[in-house]
């Protein structure tokens, strides 16, 4: 839903100079307690309760502070898989999300820029996905690719599907929920840089004699990266953590959970909350390598 | 041949993906228009039926998570937006201390993944022993918001003219006047912008909502808990409402802008 942070500032005045004053703390101060009272302690409690032990004669559900490191261990022993998976899922969607977005973000940015109606129209399709229900939108493809359906029934008619293979509750269908999900995240962002590539750059390229196949890869590409930084980001991260899609009910079946899955397992049904609280630790941790990967290169401020 | 053929192929294959994007939006359009029983899997023959009767069902379960839905997202949504816009222009047009501390707070919402921020806050309401309902979502929602209503403001407060609030105090404004008779009124576009995509967040949030809010159920937990047994048409009804009015809006704001950017350069 990250689109209007991606929206094309135009025509950029001068900025005013930036001023110190009592006000800015006023302005701040709501915003950022709210932030540090509803995100930052809550990242703290989640810490704290990753190393919990349960109590000694205590209910199901009931845990004292502790210093159990066992936990951790015991949560990478138990569910590994389950924390591969999420990771492996989530770079197969971002990578098929990349290839589905960018042939079209090119088309919306560049090629239609003569018809700004049309452009307009356009992004109004990239982003109508988000206008209906997110949880409607993974169940209907569940319909469409249930054993049933005109999907399955070609595949299965060319033989390039087994006769008693399914595609719901496979890794397939997981994957191809995620990419489906999260392919607006990606175009936009891919658009927004697209849209301010100086053509002539390209002209520049041609004109010294470079193949188009090079003028691609050597010249839109890399003027293109701040978009494919900001998409993998905003595709990657949502979808690791993401547990809709593997969901039994949803796309997902045994063989295809994810650590959301067992994340929410953990703490709404078996009520063992230091495990889904370690587990969230570490899906975290591996996210922000990542992400500060990425802000090294790019700079929150230019993310933000 | 091969010439227009590469001519052809980006929009032709543009178009296909627009086509793919719309695929379930329509399925889910289609069956809510279908004579179905208790679960709405199969076509069983097309009717107005749950269109004129949503709330007929399961005793108006699905209408009471709409309207949940619709209250959350609400409060949410003002509460993030004056917090959040705030927030926007201390940062465009103030120094202060802790300046990249402050991004950075404001940056790791949006790089957090739900399941993270919503296990984690129900990890602090359980260990302060909050009950969760209603109020234990707006919180949550409202968290989430700021962030993304900052990123939408500042790019507005940033792209404002400084000439314009400078001619306000040359005529003697107060610094109370400038802000709110020549600030404020430039920045609604962006401020609106940013109240609507947080509604939008809110009301289609499932993961953090899911661990924070005990026996309320929104409109998307309600397709949660019922997609193990079937969804009534009248969710698709709900959705499809939601759909045609969140796509009315934006091909309004898009059309008037568009037409307020003609006048502009017609003037100029």
């Amino acid at each position: 839903m990250a689109f209007a942070a991606f929206a094309t500032t135009t025509a950029q005045a001068d900025p005013a100079p930036r001023r110190r004053s009592p006000v800015a703390l006023l302005l701040l101060l709501p915003g950022i307690l709210y932030l540090v009272l509803f995100f930052l302690t809550p990242l703290v409690s989640l810490l704290i309760t990753s190393f919990q032990a349960p109590a000694e004669f205590g209910d199901i559900g009931q845990y004292t502070y502790a210093f159990n490191w066992q936990n951790y261990v015991d949560v990478v022993t138990d569910y590994w898989p389950h924390i591969v998976r999420s990771f492996a899922f989530a770079l197969a969607a971002t990578v098929l999300a990349l290839l589905f977005s960018y042939p079209l973000a090119y088309f919306i940015g560049v090629t239609a820029r003569r018809w700004p109606l049309l452009q307009s129209l356009m992004l109004v399709l990239v982003i109508a996905p988000f206008f209906i229900s997110f949880l409607l939108r993974t169940l209907a493809w569940k319909q469409l690719l249930s054993d049933e359906s005109f999907v399955v029934t070609s595949l299965k008619a060319v033989s390039l599907l087994a006769p008693d293979a399914h595609l719901t509750g496979t890794p397939i269908a997981v994957i191809f929920g995620l990419t489906y999900n999260f392919i607006p995240f990606m175009t936009l962002p891919l658009y927004t840089t697209l849209e301010r590539l100086d053509l002539r750059y390209l002209e520049a390229a041609s004109d010294l004699y470079a193949h188009p196949f090079d003028v691609f890869r050597k010249v839109t590409i890399p003027l293109s990266m701040p978009g494919i930084v900001a998409g993998t980001l905003l595709t990657f991260i949502p979808a690791a953590g993401d547990y809709v899609n593997a969901s039994r009910d949803f796309l997902g079946g045994p063989d295809s959970q994810m650590i959301g899955n067992v994340i929410e397992a953990n703490f709404l049904v078996l009520l063992n909350y230091p495990a889904a609280a370690a587990l969230s630790i570490i899906l975290m941790s591996v996210i922000l390598v990542i992400v500060g990967i990425y802000v090294k290169r790019a700079g929150t401020e230019e993310l933000l | 041949m091969k010439i227009s053929l590469g001519k052809w192929l980006l929009p032709l294959y543009s178009a296909l993906a627009l086509l793919f994007l719309m695929v379930p939006i329509a399925y889910t359009f289609v069956f809510s228009f279908n004579d179905s029983l208790k679960s709405n899997i199969t076509w069983r023959g097309f009717t107005f039926d749950k269109w004129l009767n949503v709330c007929a069902v399961q005793n108006g379960a699905v209408c009471e998570a709409f309207g949940n839905s619709l209250v959350i997202g609400s409060v949410a949504t003002v509460l993030a937006t004056v917090m959040g816009t705030m927030i926007a222009i201390a940062i465009v047009r103030y120094r202060f201390r802790f300046r990249s501390a402050t991004s950075l707070l404001l940056f790791l919402p949006m790089a957090t993944p739900e399941v993270v921020l919503g296990a984690g806050l129900a990890a602090q309401f359980l260990s302060l022993g909050v009950a969760k309902d209603m109020t234990t979502i707006i919180l949550a929602h409202t968290m989430f918001c700021i962030s993304f209503v900052v990123v939408t403001v500042k790019a507005r407060v940033a792209s404002l003219d400084p000439a314009l609030e400078e001619a306000g105090r040359d005529l003697y404004g107060s610094s109370a006047q400038v802000f709110l008779r020549v600030t404020l009124p430039l920045l609604v576009p962006g401020i609106l912008a940013a109240a609507l995509l947080s509604f939008a967040l809110s009301f289609d949030d499932f993961i953090i909502t899911n661990f924070n809010s005990g026996a309320v159920t929104t409109f998307p937990k309600y397709i949660y808990i019922s997609a193990a047994r079937g969804i009534p048409a009248e969710a698709n009804v709900i959705a499809s409402a939601v759909f045609i009015f969140a796509l009315v809006v934006v091909v309004t704001a898009q059309v008037s802008s568009a037409a307020r950017a003609k006048r502009l350069a017609k003037e100029a």
